[in-house]
C-alpha cells in the first residue's frame, strides 16, 4: 500500500479508538475530578454496557436498527443505575476515603465480572450494527493530468464513521451539561470545593451518586457504539481500563478538555504506530509518555497544580 | 461484635469426635470401594470453562459427557464405568499445572486429559510427568511430537499443527496461487504455522511474501492489513481467541470487491454461525477442516453416529439451539482419545495407578486405527515413539454458506520425519 493512503486508513482506524477512548475516560475523568475516587472498576462498567447491549438486541429480536437505538438507550441508564447504586451501598458507607475506595472498587470489578461470567458466559457475543455499508475512499492522484483513484484496501464502514459522529456529538452534549447546566454548576462547585458546596445547600452526596453514575453510563455508552465491531466478551474491560488510566494521567486528572486531547493523541499514535510498527510499539510509547508526563508535568498537559 | 463473643463455640468436643469418626468411617469405606474391580476408573478432565478457550471447553465437555456415556453403556473399561472429573483451567498455564496437580493428588484419577490451548499444555505438562500422571492432551500444537515434552504426556486422538499445515501446502500452491501472505496469532501456535506453512510451502515451489503476526488479545484488525503484499495471490490466515469473528469481518471490509484468494483455518470461525453477517465475503474461499463441519455428501455412517450423539445437527450448530456453533473441527479428538484409553486400559488390562506406565507402554505400541465409530474422524496412523497421531486432513469450499468437502488429503501427505523417540525415556 503506498504512504499517503496507508497514513489515511491508519488515522481512520486511530480515531476510531480515540473516539470511543475519550468517552471512556471522560467518565474516568469525571469521577475523579468531582469525586476524588479513583474507580478501577471502570473498566468493568464499559463491559456491562456491551453485555447489556447485547441482552437488548438479542431480546428485541427486531431488526438491528431498533435494537441498536433500544440498546443506545436503556444500556447506559442501566449501567449508570447500577454504578450509582454502587456508590450508595459502597462508596458512601467508606466516605470516600482514597485508599478504600481503590480498594472497594478493586472489589467491585471482581465481583462485576465474576457476575458477567455466571450469567452472560465466558463467549463472545456479536451485536448487528444498525448499518454497515463499505465505503471505498477515493485518492488524489496528479500522474497524467489529476484525477481519483480507488487504492486497494482503502476503505472503511459506514458503521465506523457513525462511531466518531457520535463520540463527538456526545462529547459535545456532555460539555453543554458540564458548562450551561445547574446541574453541571453543581457538579462543578462540588468540585472545586466540596463542604463550601455543602455549605450552599448542595447535597453532595446525591451529586456524588449522580456522577459515578454519569460516568460509568458513559463508559457504557462507548461499549454500546463499538460492539457492534467488536463482541461483547466478560473479559473485555481490561484494555479500556488500562488506556483511560494513561489518558487521564497525560490529559491531567479531572480536567475534561485534558483527556479529550489526550485520548486523541494516544488513539491516533497508538492507529498509526501500530499500523507502521508494531502495537507493541506502540503501547511501549504510550507507557513511556506516562512516565515523562509524571516526570516534568506531573498535573497533566491541561490539569492545574494543586497548590 | 458483642454478640459474637457471647455466643458458646458452636463445635463442641462431642461434635468434632463424632464429625472426625464419621470421616474416618466413610474413608474407610472409600477405601474398599477403591479395592473393588467394579470402582470407576476417574478420568481427570482438564477444561477451558473460562478464559479465552471458553467456546472450545464447552464443547469439548459436551463431546468427553458422550463419549463417556457411549463407553459405559457398552459396559465400560473391563468392566468399569469411566467417571469424568472435571475441572476449569480458566485457559491459563499456570492454573493448569494446579489443576493437573489436584488430579493426582486430591481426586485420585487414573489419568488427566482434555487441553485444548498449547500454552496450558506446555505449563502442565512437566507436572503431570513429576506426578507420573499419564496426561492425554487434544491439542494439535507440535509440542508433543517436537520433543519438548515427556513420556507422560501423549496425543493420540488429534493431528498436529506441523502435518496439518505440511499437506494444507501441495492444494494452495497447485490450486490457489504461489505468493502467500500469512496472518496468525502471534504465540506458540500461530508460530508452528508460520514455520512449517513456509518450509512447505517452498518445497512446493511457492513462497512466504509477508508474514504478520497479531497478539492473540487484540480486537481491532483493519490496522494490520495493510501490510499486506499487493502482489500476494494467496492469503493464509489463522486466528484464536474471543474476537476471531471480528478479525474475518475486517478482513473482509479491507478487501472489499477486490480480494485475492483465501485459505483460512477454520480455527479462525471455530463456534462462529458461518452465515454471521459480514462474512458474506466467503464465499468461494476455502478453509482447512479437521472435521467437516457440514454433514457431506459422502458423510459416513460413523460420522453420523457421533454427530447424533454428541447432539450436533448438520450444519455443526447444536440440536437443541441452531445458534450454538460447535468447535466441530477438533472436539472429535476427545472422542477418539478416550476410545483409544479405553482400548489402551484393556490391552493393558489396566487394574489401577500402579499400571499407569503400563497404559502409556500398551499405547505406544498402538499403530493402525481404522475408521470406525472409534475414530468418526477418520483413519488414523499413532506414532508411538514420537506420542503423536497422524490422519486425513480435510479441505473445504464455502459454497452457498456452507462448507462443502473439496479436498481429502491423505495420511502419507501429513507424515514427516521422527524429531524425538520417547520410548527411549525411563518412566
Amino acid at each position: 500500500m503506498d504512504l499517503g493512503p496507508y497514513l489515511l486508513l491508519a488515522s481512520l482506524e486511530g480515531a476510531i479508538t480515540a473516539s470511543i477512548l475519550a468517552l471512556t475516560a471522560v467518565g474516568l475523568s469525571l469521577v475523579f475530578g468531582v469525586m476524588r475516587v479513583v474507580n478501577v472498576a471502570h473498566g468493568e462498567f464499559f463491559m456491562l454496557g456491551a453485555v447489556a447491549s447485547w441482552f437488548v438486541a438479542t431480546y428485541l429480536g427486531t431488526h438491528p436498527a431498533i435494537g441498536f437505538i433500544a440498546a443506545l438507550l436503556i444500556a447506559p441508564l442501566l449501567v449508570g443505575a447500577l454504578a450509582a447504586t454502587a456508590d450508595w451501598l459502597v462508596l458512601r458507607r467508606i466516605n470516600y476515603d482514597p485508599e478504600r475506595t481503590i480498594v472497594a472498587t478493586i472489589g467491585l470489578l471482581y465481583i462485576l465480572q465474576q457476575g458477567t461470567l455466571m450469567t452472560f458466559g465466558p463467549d463472545a457475543r456479536p451485536v448487528e450494527p444498525p448499518f454497515n455499508q463499505r465505503l471505498a475512499i477515493p485518492w488524489p492522484s496528479f500522474e497524467g493530468g489529476f484525477h481519483l483513484t480507488w487504492p486497494w484496501g482503502l476503505g472503511t464502514t459506514s458503521y465506523k464513521l457513525f462511531i466518531i459522529a457520535a463520540a463527538i456529538t456526545i462529547l459535545f452534549g456532555l460539555w453543554v451539561l458540564m458548562s450551561r447546566t445547574k446541574i453541571g454548576l453543581i457538579m462543578r462547585a462540588t468540585q472545586l470545593d466540596r463542604d463550601m458546596a455543602q455549605a450552599f445547600g448542595i447535597p453532595v452526596e446525591r451529586v456524588y451518586a449522580l456522577v459515578f453514575g454519569l460516568g460509568a453510563g458513559l463508559a457504557a455508552l462507548a461499549a454500546v457504539l463499538i460492539v457492534p465491531v467488536q463482541q461483547a466478551h466478560y473479559l473485555m474491560g481490561g484494555d479500556p481500563l488500562l488506556l483511560s488510566f494513561i489518558v487521564v494521567i497525560i490529559g491531567g486528572l479531572g480536567s475534561l478538555p485534558g483527556t479529550v486531547i489526550a485520548a486523541v493523541l494516544i488513539g491516533l499514535s497508538d492507529g498509526i504506530i501500530s499500523v507502521f510498527f508494531s502495537p507493541t510499539l506502540a503501547k511501549i510509547l504510550a507507557t513511556l509518555l506516562v512516565a515523562l508526563v509524571l516526570v516534568f508535568r506531573p498535573q497533566g498537559l491541561l490539569g492545574k497544580r494543586i497548590a | 461484635m458483642t454478640k459474637a463473643i457471647d455466643q458458646k463455640p458452636s463445635l463442641t468436643r462431642r461434635k468434632t469426635l463424632k464429625t472426625l469418626g464419621a470421616g474416618a468411617l466413610a474413608a474407610s469405606v472409600g477405601c474398599y470401594v477403591q479395592a473393588q474391580s467394579s470402582a470407576p476408573i476417574k478420568v481427570g478432565f482438564q477444561v477451558h470453562r473460562t478464559g479465552i478457550g471458553a467456546a472450545y471447553g464447552r464443547w469439548y465437555d459436551r463431546t468427553t459427557q458422550a463419549a463417556v456415556a457411549k463407553i459405559n453403556a457398552e459396559g465400560g473399561i473391563n468392566g468399569r464405568p469411566l467417571e469424568i472429573v472435571a475441572e476449569d483451567d480458566g485457559t491459563d498455564p499456570k492454573r493448569g499445572a494446579e489443576v493437573v496437580e489436584k488430579f493426582a493428588t486430591q481426586h485420585g484419577c487414573d489419568i488427566a486429559f482434555g487441553t485444548l490451548f498449547s500454552h496450558v499444555v506446555f505449563g502442565s505438562s512437566p507436572r503431570a510427568g513429576e506426578l507420573k500422571l499419564p496426561y492425554f492432551v487434544v491439542s494439535e500444537g507440535h509440542h508433543v511430537a517436537s520433543g519438548k515434552l515427556n513420556r507422560y504426556t501423549l496425543q493420540p486422538g488429534i493431528t498436529d499443527v506441523k502435518s496439518q499445515v505440511q499437506a494444507m501446502a501441495p492444494y494452495v500452491a497447485e490450486t490457489l496461487g504461489k505468493k502467500v501472505t500469512m496472518i496468525y496469532p502471534d504465540f506458540a501456535f500461530g508460530h508452528d504455522h508460520r514455520d512449517y506453512f513456509s518450509a512447505a510451502l517452498e518445497a512446493q515451489g511457492g513462497e512466504v511474501i509477508a508474514k504478520i503476526a497479531i497478539p492473540p488479545t487484540e480486537t481491532s484488525f483493519t490496522k494490520y492489513f495493510p501490510k499486506i503484499p499487493r502482489d500476494t495471490e494467496v492469503i493464509y490466515h489463522v486466528m484464536v481467541g474471543p474476537a476471531v469473528l471480528t478479525f474475518v469481518k475486517e478482513m473482509g471490509e479491507f478487501f472489499g470487491p477486490s480480494k485475492p484468494q483465501i485459505f483460512g483455518f477454520i480455527d479462525s470461525l471455530e463456534a462462529v454461525d458461518l452465515s454471521s453477517p459480514g462474512l458474506e465475503f466467503l464465499e468461494d474461499t476455502y478453509f482447512w477442516e479437521g472435521h467437516p463441519r457440514y454433514a457431506q455428501a459422502n458423510q459416513t455412517e460413523y460420522d453420523k453416529t457421533y454427530r447424533a450423539a454428541v447432539g450436533v445437527d448438520n450444519n455443526g450448530a447444536s440440536i437443541s439451539d441452531p445458534k450454538d456453533v460447535s468447535t466441530y473441527a477438533h472436539m472429535f479428538g476427545c472422542w477418539e482419545t478416550l476410545h483409544i484409553v479405553k482400548a489402551g486400559m484393556e490391552a493393558a488390562d489396566y487394574q489401577g495407578p500402579g499400571d499407569r506406565s503400563k497404559l502409556i507402554e500398551a499405547v505406544e505400541a498402538m499403530t493402525d486405527m481404522p475408521a470406525s465409530d472409534a475414530h468418526p474422524q477418520g483413519a488414523k496412523v499413532f506414532n508411538g515413539r514420537t506420542h503423536q497421531v497422524f490422519g486425513h486432513q480435510y479441505i473445504s469450499r464455502v459454497e452457498g454458506g456452507k462448507l462443502v468437502l473439496a479436498h481429502t488429503t491423505s495420511i502419507e501427505d501429513t507424515l514427516y520425519e521422527d524429531e524425538v523417540d520417547y520410548t527411549t525415556q525411563s518412566f
